[in-house]
């Protein structure tokens, strides 16, 4: 019963956070202007992070975790270089 | 899909609060993000997922894993480390790159360098 | 000791990461300490001052403010995307600071962007004022007041 209710509410927080994906990837395609698809870009890896980590609580496997791990560290360096790119128009300098 | 560990009760009921808890504060800083009129307005909408989100999510995976394995799990910890520490400085980065666009273009209502190069 | 390891946090904070990845066992404490201690003494050709910490009470209560802040502003920036007041007036302000220490402006920025609701946009080094952005802004001389005595005065402690 209470296994029912947890996979129950897993479910329904996957599907929260997919629309939340949706979202940010609404204002990653419709721009209008190049922060904003960033900023669109920088949510939709952070949810997707979150997303892989709801799969770790249902499956119980520890894999989904270091798959979030990597997610985490290169979305970090993705956007800081797309940042950088805006500001100067060259990542390196 | 329909799937769960085997939990105490307790555990079970501790765990889909925070995930759920977790999942919708996300979905209100995505919707936000569309709602929100200007990109300075916008960007204080991703913290809601990264901050809040991001806890009560790790919170519900380390209480999980502690739980089924029976020794504490801090694994988590790693993550919500970088994710702290990281999202504010891809934000500011952001930001000061938008103000320098809008600068640059002569936006209304972003205020100017005021002469001294500015330092971040 | 000092010459050894010139910076033990973050030798000490290299190790403590290697060894929750990888797993607890003799070969990996082994790993995880040469590595940290190289890492850490690479830091050293890039030149930059050690940082004067002083880890005390007043890194307790900063941390336990901070995280009642960013629950607080979690809540209050909620309820303006989803009921969006029509008088909500969002504006960037200018705040004059104190903090002098490169370190110390580094975590004033962490946490002010990291509560929802305000924004670092940037520092003036030469004026020493910052400029923050704030999406329910009320009244400016409440927002200088609040970073100065609740941030501030902490940060003050633990750096300088």
């Amino acid at each position: 019963m209470t296994s029912l209710m947890l996979a129950l509410a897993i479910t329904a927080s996957q599907i929260l956070l997919g629309l939340a994906m949706a979202c940010a990837a609404f204002r990653m395609l419709r721009g209008p202007r190049a922060q904003d698809r960033v900023l669109g870009l920088d949510t939709l890896y952070l949810t997707a992070m979150l997303l892989l980590l709801t799969y770790g609580i249902q499956t119980g496997r520890t894999l989904y975790f270091e798959a979030a791990l990597v997610i985490a560290l290169l979305g970090f360096v993705g956007t800081v270089a797309l940042g950088k790119f805006l500001m100067r128009g060259e990542v390196i300098e | 899909m329909i799937q769960a560990p085997d939990l105490p009760t307790w555990a079970a009921i501790i765990i889909a609060l925070l995930v759920l808890g977790g999942s919708i504060l996300t979905l209100v800083g995505a919707l936000g993000l569309i709602r929100l009129p200007t990109f300075y307005a916008r960007v204080h909408a991703t913290t809601l997922g990264a901050t809040a989100g991001m806890a009560a999510i790790l919170l519900a995976s380390m209480l999980c894993f502690s739980v089924l394995q029976t020794r504490p799990v801090v694994h988590e910890i790693l993550i919500a480390l970088f994710v702290t520490l990281t999202t504010p400085v891809t934000l500011i980065l952001l930001a000061r790159a938008a103000i320098y666009r809008d600068r640059s273009e002569n936006a209304a209502q972003v205020p100017d360098a005021q002469g001294a190069k500015a330092e971040g | 000791m000092k010459r050894f390891v010139p910076f033990p946090l973050l030798a000490l904070a290299l190790f403590a990461m290697w060894i929750l990845l990888t797993g607890f066992s003799p070969g990996h404490v082994l790993l995880g300490a040469l590595v940290a201690l190289i890492v850490s003494r690479s830091m050293l050709s890039l030149q930059v001052e050690p940082p004067r910490v002083r880890i005390g009470w007043a890194v307790v209560r900063l941390s336990g403010i901070v995280l009642a802040d960013i629950v607080r502003s979690n809540i209050a920036v909620a309820k303006i995307i989803l009921v969006n007041p029509p008088d909500r007036h969002s504006d960037f302000i200018e705040l004059p600071t104190q903090l002098r220490s490169p370190y110390a402006l580094a975590v004033l920025a962490l946490i002010i962007t990291a509560t929802p609701g305000s924004l670092w946009v940037q520092h003036d080094a030469n004026r020493h004022v910052i400029l923050i952005h704030v999406l329910d802004l009320v009244d400016e001389a409440e927002w200088t007041e609040l970073i100065r005595d609740r941030y501030e005065r902490l940060l003050m402690e633990i750096f300088e």
